[in-house]
């Protein structure tokens, strides 16, 4: 059961949920003991690539071709497929990232493959059977799914597995796919990339404001206290609603699922719709002026009090921490 | 004159606490309320903001059994022509997308739309199956979407960032929020939701590639513990040395 794996690129660099992926995809080859391929599509230099074998991967193939060096999700489809045939690959990772949230269901598709997105633990294999545990009703269950075809596709979270170091040389080969015209179809107009921010579906801390905070001209201590924790910024549905925040801040059941180590939830009721794509958070913290608020239920850790004064003690608290 | 399909799914209503029963393998619903996936309320507004006043229409499609048909009569009432009721209970998505797939190859549209993901199973998954089914360009998850003549420039979310794309029509785009405000039926479109066209179909043979074995409900938490307001010190402590998150 050879495995590959589709490295993901951002601007030329990796990020820790293509080495979580990879440490992934590593624990499945050693389940069936067989070899980890990763693939790579764009434009990353040698030293990038190298770093790969580090997490596991056995052979790294690098396709550098000229026109594949910007994310075209038919065309990266296309090569992420024929790699597995390639490859004889019968188990292929793909990151649940936007992109792979693009690319999963088309490899997929062209493979025949069941899929598994949205996927957070390893599979089970047994008796023939190879089963794995996906997120469902956004974040409120899991399914137990069985992939009954040949080859299987499979979406990892970010951040529901762990980085594993295991050197396995992680050779570099030059691969030329051939793709036809017509996956090229899409063609790039702009792209903006915010480098200096943590983006939210990678953070391992998120910090979130609610209706709470009153107004958009109240988020310059949620942004402190997320600089401060080198954390991403997050919002409630009503806060990106109403404009105070863009919507790609927005988590829930109709915004977007994280994961993170840690969540702060900074004046949000948590309504069900809200815990609904937070709850799989490691560590859930709570400050709310109400004691009786609903998010208090699922906290780990909570203040009842006012945000305008608990998050300023907070943000001082931290600072004499790092100082220390 | 574009003409669009939107695919809708029957989800349970956002506030449904999730059971199952049957040992864990089939999903309660029993007093749950169904609704239109938030998703594709958004799509289907959008698809109409596009065709109104151009003579293009929309198309609503869904895999379902009899019972979804109310969510059916409300996205005609929101404002589809009409309607494509797949007789069939949605197995997974590769079944849904290649039921839909099936229907689009003898009934061609301009643009197909999804919405990103169903609240239920949260695949988001449907459109790129359906882009590969038909060998269309897909993109999935989108905030923005125009179109002009043939052409449709869509706005898609990365990490950090956004791409914005044009792409020539046919092809499948999965909306997310921001593509439009959903659009509220108004009395009219209640009253002639009633009379128009839901053809029903019959489902194609699908081989099958996954199967939901059972579900699982995440571990409670534990009981939560609390910091007085003037303490804060105390609860970066906890995080440091108890959670070890900082
Ligand atoms: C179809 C549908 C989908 C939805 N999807 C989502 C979703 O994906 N994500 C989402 O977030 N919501 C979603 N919602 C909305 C959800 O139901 C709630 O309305 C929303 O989460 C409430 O946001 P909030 O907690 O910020 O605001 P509120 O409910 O108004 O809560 C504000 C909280 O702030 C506290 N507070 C006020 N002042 C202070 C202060 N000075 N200091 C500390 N605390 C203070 C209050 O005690 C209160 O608990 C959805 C709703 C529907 C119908
Ligand atoms: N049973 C269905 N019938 C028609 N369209 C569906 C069905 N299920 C899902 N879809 C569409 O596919 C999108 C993504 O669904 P999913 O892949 O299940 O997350 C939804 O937002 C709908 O637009």
């Amino acid at each position: 059961m050879p495995v590959l794996i589709y490295a993901e690129n951002a601007g030329g660099k990796f990020k820790k949920s293509v080495f979580e992926a990879i440490s992934y995809a590593r624990a499945i080859a050693d389940q069936n003991n067989t070899t980890l391929t990763v693939i790579s599509i764009g434009d990353v230099s040698q030293d990038e690539l190298a770093a790969l074998g580090k997490y596991g991967a056995d052979k790294v193939l690098n396709v550098s071709n000229e026109k594949l060096k910007n994310f075209v999700n038919q065309a990266y489809a296309s090569v992420i497929a024929e790699a597995a045939k390639k490859e004889s690959a019968d188990v292929v990772v793909i990151s649940n990232t936007f992109s792979g949230r693009g690319l999963a269901p088309r490899v997929g598709v062209k493979l025949q493959a069941g899929v598994a997105d949205g996927t957070v633990a390893l599979p089970e294999q047994s008796g023939g059977k190879f089963t794995v545990k996906k997120t469902a009703f956004s974040g409120k269950a899991f399914a137990i799914v069985e992939l009954t075809s040949p080859v299987k596709v499979i979406a990892l979270v970010p951040n529901s597995y762990k980085v594993v170091e295991t050197n396995k040389g992680g050779q570099i080969e030059d691969f030329n796919a051939d793709v036809k015209e017509s996956d090229f179809k899409a063609m790039l107009k702009e792209i903006v990339r915010a480098t200096d921010k943590v983006s939210l579906p990678d953070a391992e801390i998120v910090v979130s404001g609610g209706r709470g905070l009153k107004g958009p001209e109240n988020w310059g201590m949620v942004e402190e206290l997320a600089d401060l924790l080198g954390a991403a910024t997050a919002c409630s549905k009503p806060v990106s609603d109403a404009g105070w925040r863009p919507h790609s801040e927005h988590v829930g059941q109709t915004g977007i699922a994280v994961s993170p180590n840690l969540y702060i939830a900074i004046g949000i009721s948590g309504a069900i719709q809200h815990l609904a794509g937070v709850s799989s958070s490691k560590v859930i913290v709570v400050i709310n002026k109400d004691p009786e608020a609903p998010f208090f239920k699922v906290a780990d850790y909570g203040i009842v009090g006012d945000a305008f004064e608990v998050v300023p003690k907070l943000i001082a608290a931290l600072k004499e921490y790092k100082a220390s | 004159m574009t003409k669009i399909l939107v695919c809708i799914s029957n989800v349970p209503d956002t506030t449904t606490k999730i059971t199952f029963t049957d040992n864990n393998t089939q999903f309660n619903t029993s007093g749950v309320q169904f609704i239109l996936n938030p998703y594709d309320e958004i799509a289907l507004s959008r698809a109409i903001e596009l065709t109104e006043g151009t003579g293009g229409t929309v198309t609503v499609i869904n895999v379902g059994e009899a019972g979804t048909e109310p969510t059916i009569r409300k996205a005609l009432a929101i404002g589809a022509a009409d309607a494509v009721r797949v007789n069939a209970k949605p197995k997974d998505a590769w079944f849904v997308a290649s039921q839909i797939a099936g229907y689009v190859k003898n009934n061609p549209f301009d643009l197909i739309l999804t919405g990103q993901e169903s609240i239920d199973y949260n695949g988001a998954k449907i459109a790129g199956m359906l882009g590969e089914l038909l060998d269309i360009p897909s993109v999935s998850i989108i905030k923005k979407l125009s179109v002009e003549g043939n052409t449709a420039t869509v706005e898609r979310e990365i990490e950090g960032g956004k791409e914005v794309l044009t792409i020539p029509l046919p092809i499948v785009a999965g909306t997310a929020e921001g593509v439009a405000d959903p659009k509220i039926p108004n009395m009219r479109g209640i009253m002639s939701a009633r009379t128009k066209p839901l053809n029903v179909i019959e489902p194609v043979e699908v081989k099958d590639l996954s199967a939901v074995i059972s579900f699982e409900t995440p571990a409670p938490r534990g009981q939560v513990t609390l910091v007085q307001a003037d303490d804060t010190a105390k609860l970066v402590d906890l995080l440091h040395t108890e959670a070890k998150v900082i």
